[in-house]
């Protein structure tokens, strides 16, 4: 079978593939986000108890593998009564693991901002919320966008994961594939292209956009 | 902060000669080195007093703690007659809480050595910030307001521009706008000439200049400008080793100094112009 032969057959599967895994990269992408900024906040918050639950939960979500983390999520929750959907619990698991890396980058980029904003802030009596709203975070928000892009990107390859539930992304189709043709050198060489372009060719740019665009807000282009 | 209770500081200071600014007996220090010894400093409303002094003398300190920068080890201050870093309980004064602070605190404003405009907002909106968002302000009155300021520091051409199209003398003109547009009572000076190239310190210092003749502020400067704070202060204070070794007005201070060390220190700051 010729590789042409091979994308006309499989095409649809691989697409449809491509297809779960970007949107599960941009759920988990959402929810990382939002974890990593709560998080990052909270891990500086003056209250002790605060900060002590983001601390636990960057370390548990840190130092445990993505894979085991899935498997709670999917198979121990509901011993507990929390059942997902198994693609819910695809990219919960994600988000949850990528937003505790997250929350340090946030963390390490709010610590970044020059100190003399701060003080500026305080010197317009701004309240501490105001001022991180309104100052500081849009500050720290180009300071991490690069170190973002690299977060996302190990995101995507995350992703591939949720295979091992059997949520229907790109690496589960092409396992599929494989399983019936044995044809590994090109249901897995496709894979690989594929997620390489969306790294590249999707993720890569649009950081590099946003970048620009926080820039010239910053005044800096 | 602990509950500790000060007795022998009032709990406000009245009458019409009370002062705008009152240091009494502050103390600050980090561990065991003291940067400030018991300072008692008064300044009265409308006064310009500007603080002199060589690097490690406290100087800066004490601009920083009025703004609440720093935090205090000893002693009170108040401003416009009211306690800054305590709040009176029954009859007696406690450490202030953050409200407390807040309230008294925006009756000051300061100028920093780095400007610290905020980078991601024009110059006009670095100017409308505070009034919009700390005082509540409509938006249409703080860019009235800033607009007028910015116009009386020379930078109403250069209000759209964000700080970093802007020469540091420039910056700061718009710092001295963004601090005034929330009509503080007390402005602080920390060092506003020093980060800035010889050639454009004077549109600082004439900026400041207008302030004095035009306003009724009552004004801390921390300066290396000797001939500047010469021309526009009421009373120039010299500090060494965290106490104020010799205070007076200019002429006084300059051309008939006291103490042993302040005519070293200007002697030394002669030899250097």
């Amino acid at each position: 079978m010729s590789y042409f032969e091979f994308l006309s057959q499989y095409g649809d599967r691989i697409i449809s593939g491509t297809l779960v895994t970007i949107v599960l990269t941009v759920l988990a992408a959402l929810l990382a986000m939002a974890i990593a900024l709560a998080a990052g906040l909270m891990r500086m918050a003056p209250n002790a108890l605060v900060r002590g639950v983001a601390v636990v939960y960057i370390e548990i979500f840190r130092g445990t593998s993505l894979l085991v983390q899935l498997y709670w999520i999917f198979f121990v929750l509901p011993l507990f009564g929390i059942s997902l959907e198994k693609f819910t619990a695809g990219f919960v698991a994600v988000g949850m693991n990528l937003g505790a890396y997250g929350a340090e980058l946030v963390r390490g980029a709010i610590l970044s901002v020059p100190k003399g904003q701060w003080e500026a802030s305080l010197a317009l009596n701004m309240s501490p919320a105001k001022r991180m709203v309104r100052v500081i975070l849009p500050q720290a928000l180009l300071i991490m966008l690069p170190s973002w892009g690299n977060l996302l990107i190990e995101l995507l390859k995350g992703t591939a994961l949720v295979a091992l539930i059997a949520v229907a992304d790109l690496m589960f189709q092409v396992k599929q594939i494989n399983g019936t043709t044995f044809l590994s050198a090109e249901t897995f060489g496709t894979a690989l292209v594929i997620y390489y372009i969306i790294a590249r060719f999707m993720i890569t740019p649009f950081m590099r956009w946003l970048e620009r665009v926080m820039q010239r807000k910053l005044g800096r282009a | 902060m602990s509950e500790k209770h000060l007795s022998g500081f009032p709990l406000s200071l009245d009458g019409p000669d009370r002062p705008m600014v009152s240091f009494r007996k502050v103390t600050k220090s980090y561990g065991s080195l003291t940067v400030l010894d018991s300072l008692d400093l008064d300044v009265a409303e409308g006064e310009m007093v500007t603080i002199i002094g060589p690097s490690g003398s406290g100087k800066t300190t004490v601009l920083r703690m009025l703004m609440t920068l720093e935090s205090i080890n000893g002693g009170v201050i108040y401003v416009d007659g009211e306690p800054l870093t305590h709040m009176p309980k029954g009859d007696h004064l406690v450490p202030a809480n953050s409200r407390h602070v807040r309230q008294i605190r925006s009756k000051i404003g300061m100028c920093f050595q780095q400007f610290n405009l905020f980078p991601h907002m024009t110059a006009l909106e670095n100017c409308m910030e505070g009034p919009v968002h700390v005082l509540g302000m409509s938006k249409k009155d703080a860019r009235e307001r800033a607009e007028d300021l910015l116009a009386m520091v020379g930078m109403a051409d250069k209000r759209d521009q964000h700080p970093s199209r802007l020469s540091g003398g420039q910056q700061q003109r718009v710092a001295i706008a963004r601090a005034l547009a929330m009509r503080p009572k007390v402005m602080l000076f920390d060092e506003v000439t020093s980060a800035l190239d010889p050639e454009v310190i004077g549109e600082v210092t004439n900026v400041i200049r207008k302030l004095v003749s035009e306003y009724n502020l009552t004004m801390l400067m921390v300066t290396h400008q000797m001939g500047f704070a010469k021309d526009i202060s009421d009373r120039i204070c010299f500090f060494y080793g965290g106490k104020i070794e010799e205070q007076g007005s200019p002429d006084q201070l300059f051309s008939n100094p006291q103490k042993e060390r302040t005519q070293q220190f200007l002697s030394a700051v002669k030899e250097a112009m």
